[in-house]
């Protein structure tokens, strides 16, 4: 293989290990022979499940306790590389790995390569692909200077593909006092009840946006999505203006989602949106304004009023069942 | 209580982006205006002063060409002043060497706070704010959207992929701060004219002891595939059935 190690910073939730985070490890595993995730939990059986999607060794960060993540693991990582040659560290485009790559770039020196979406190998080094100007060209770029190079990678860049390997041999850090920078506390966790498929997995996506006029009108975008089987997401307008959590958000700060079926209501189709949904295999827009640039990408565009459309089109779905 | 807020100054994002064809460095010419991003931290920063009894807002920003008319904005919605890195040499700088410049126009003046937007409008790599913390030496509270000062300590909602963490931070430290934190004030008829007249320091790389090298490159730029548009109706009262022989048709329902 083209090189011989990488590491992966792997996030995990109360149901495992983050899917970007496989996503990641799989793409890792493609181009080097050795793939060491770091995780900031205990849980002995992420070993297997790392191990199957191509990690040979499993990093635990044991002394996170209430500090924040991304801060005590780029510590770890530091401590780690001396003495270690790594190729390429992998981070996704998350609050936690953001915070991680940017203080794990001050410590060795190095840029990170941000808003990945692909990579390829050239010669013995990695090419990113990033998409710019809301994925209207794609620029090449790589490292020039020493390793490890550093890349945030969006999600959904790469497939999660099990290659049914073994569990991963596990080793176990801490990383003690992290001085003024570990200062910083978490005092409680909040959780976003979420009922239905998950956002970032679910096969139709609804999204409402300013367009439905009022907080309130958000229920027709979640009911449509409901008789879908579908989820619900949202613009970054209406996360802004306080009518759903930012947990629903698509876009450049928010999710990015590949549905097969993507319906937007009453959302624009800013740059910063459509980086987010662009993937989704068939988009459907209903927006009042023709010239709306959300048209330019959408398989079925409704010049009109969502007012009027969605009840109607909920009222048709609902008297079919 | 001093706050230092990094404001952005960034062509008007109202025309599209170009990357020049041989450096491949983002054009920066004509009037650069205030990141909207930023207009959140200034205000955020201005709240807490006012709250805290007093102190000096101090902006940074790192710009070409003596940029200054987004930092007259900023200062016209209430900052005292600013320090201003304009450089030939800095131009194309990566997100680290943007870091390293702020810090150090940073330490030219005391601090208790350090204010970022989460990520800017038009590099958007989000990595700044926290390389300056780590470069400083403080704790960083990044994607805060709702923050508070008390006893010193800073109580911050953090935004997560799943909900919010409630941080606790004492002080000095950085926060950035995301869209909606707080609603920006518009500058006044009164604050656009003292703005004119506030102080604002500009300085070179050098002098900072900054020589920006390069370690990442751009390899080659090209166009991404289109996704063509498809049919365009406009609705006449039916278009629901359309939209249900559309998802027919792909087996949805
Ligand atoms: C750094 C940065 C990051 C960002 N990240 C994101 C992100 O992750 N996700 C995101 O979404 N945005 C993001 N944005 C914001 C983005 O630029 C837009 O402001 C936002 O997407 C606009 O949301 P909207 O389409 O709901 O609102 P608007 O742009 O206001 O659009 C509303 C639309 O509704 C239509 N409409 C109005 N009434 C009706 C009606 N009755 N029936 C049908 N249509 C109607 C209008 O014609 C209009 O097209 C980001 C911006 C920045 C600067
Ligand atoms: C399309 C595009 C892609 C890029 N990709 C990369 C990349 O992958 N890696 C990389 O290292 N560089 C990248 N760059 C360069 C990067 O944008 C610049 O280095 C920029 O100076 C700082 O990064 P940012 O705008 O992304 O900052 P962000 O981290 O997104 O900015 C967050 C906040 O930091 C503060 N801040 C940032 N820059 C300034 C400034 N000049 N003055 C005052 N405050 C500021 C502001 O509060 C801002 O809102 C890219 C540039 C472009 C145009």
């Amino acid at each position: 293989m083209t090189l011989s190690k990488i590491w992966v910073f792997a996030e995990s939730t109360e149901s495992g290990i983050t899917s970007t985070s496989l996503e990641l490890i799989s793409a890792a595993s493609k181009f080097a022979d050795h793939v060491e995730v770091f995780v900031a939990s205990p849980e002995p059986g992420y070993s297997e499940i790392v191990g199957a999607y191509g990690a040979t060794k499993l990093i635990q960060v044991t002394d996170v306790n209430d500090r924040l993540i991304g801060t005590v693991v780029a510590s770890a990582m530091a401590q780690l590389l001396s003495g270690n040659t790594v190729d390429a560290i992998f981070f996704a485009m998350t609050p936690e790995g953001r915070d991680c790559a940017a203080r794990l770039s001050v410590k060795l020196d190095v840029p990170v390569l941000t808003n990945v979406v692909n990579l390829s190998v050239d010669g013995t080094r990695l090419v990113s692909e990033h998409a710019i100007f809301g994925g209207s060209e794609i620029v090449q770029a790589g490292f020039t200077g020493s390793s490890p190079a550093i890349f945030a990678i969006r999600a959904k860049s790469f497939t999660a593909e099990s290659r049914g390997g073994m569990p991963a041999e596990v080793v176990q850090v801490g990383v003690g006092d992290l001085g003024s920078a570990g200062k910083a506390r978490i005092v409680e966790q909040h959780l976003e009840e979420r009922s239905g498929p998950k956002l970032d997995e679910a096969p139709v996506v609804v999204s409402g946006g300013r367009g439905l006029g009022q907080a309130e009108n958000y229920k027709l975008v979640e009911e449509l999505a409901k008789l879908l089987g579908g989820a619900p997401g949202a613009s970054r307008a209406i996360v802004d203006a306080g009518w759903v959590p930012y947990s629903y958000q698509v876009g450049q700060t928010g999710k990015t989602v590949k549905p097969n079926v993507y319906i937007a209501c009453g959302i624009s189709g800013a740059t910063q949106h459509m980086v987010g949904m662009k993937g989704a295999k068939n988009i459907i827009a209903i927006n009042k304004d023709e010239d709306a640039p959300i048209f330019s990408i959408a398989d079925l565009g409704i010049v009109g009023d969502v007012h009027k459309i969605v009840p109607k089109l909920i009222e048709a779905l609902q008297s079919r069942t | 209580m001093n706050i230092t807020v990094c404001v952005k100054q960034i062509p008007d994002q109202s025309s599209p982006g170009k990357l020049d064809p041989g450096s491949h460095n983002l054009v920066r010419d004509g009037k650069l205006i205030l990141d909207d991003s930023d207009s959140y931290g200034v205000e955020m920063a201005l709240q807490l002063a006012a709250e805290a009894g007093g102190g000096e807002v101090t902006l940074v920003s790192m710009a070409p060409n003596g940029e200054v008319s987004g930092i007259r904005t900023a200062l016209a919605m209430g900052a005292d002043k600013a320090v201003l890195v304009s450089d030939a040499k800095l131009a194309g700088a990566d997100a680290l060497t943007t870091a390293k410049v702020l810090a150090a126009a940073i330490k030219r003046n005391p601090f208790d706070l350090v204010i970022a937007a989460t990520e800017s409008t038009d590099g958007y790599t989000g990595t700044v704010p926290v390389q300056i913390a780590e470069i400083l030496d403080i704790p960083s509270v990044s994607f805060a959207k709702k923050v508070e000062l008390s006893g010193g300590i800073l109580k911050v909602q953090r935004q997560t992929e799943l909900g919010y963490d409630q941080v606790e931070c004492p002080l000095p430290a950085l926060i950035s701060v995301t869209a909606g934190v707080v609603e920006p004030r518009y500058p006044s008829f009164k604050g656009i004219m003292s703005a004119k007249s506030k102080p604002v320091e500009v300085l070179e790389a050098s002098t900072l002891g900054i020589e920006p090298g390069r370690n990442q490159e751009i390899i080659t730029v090209r166009s991404a595939e289109e996704r063509s548009s498809g049919v365009i109706i406009t609705d006449e009262g039916d278009a629901h059935q359309q939209i249900i022989e559309f998802l027919e048709q792909l087996k949805v329902i």
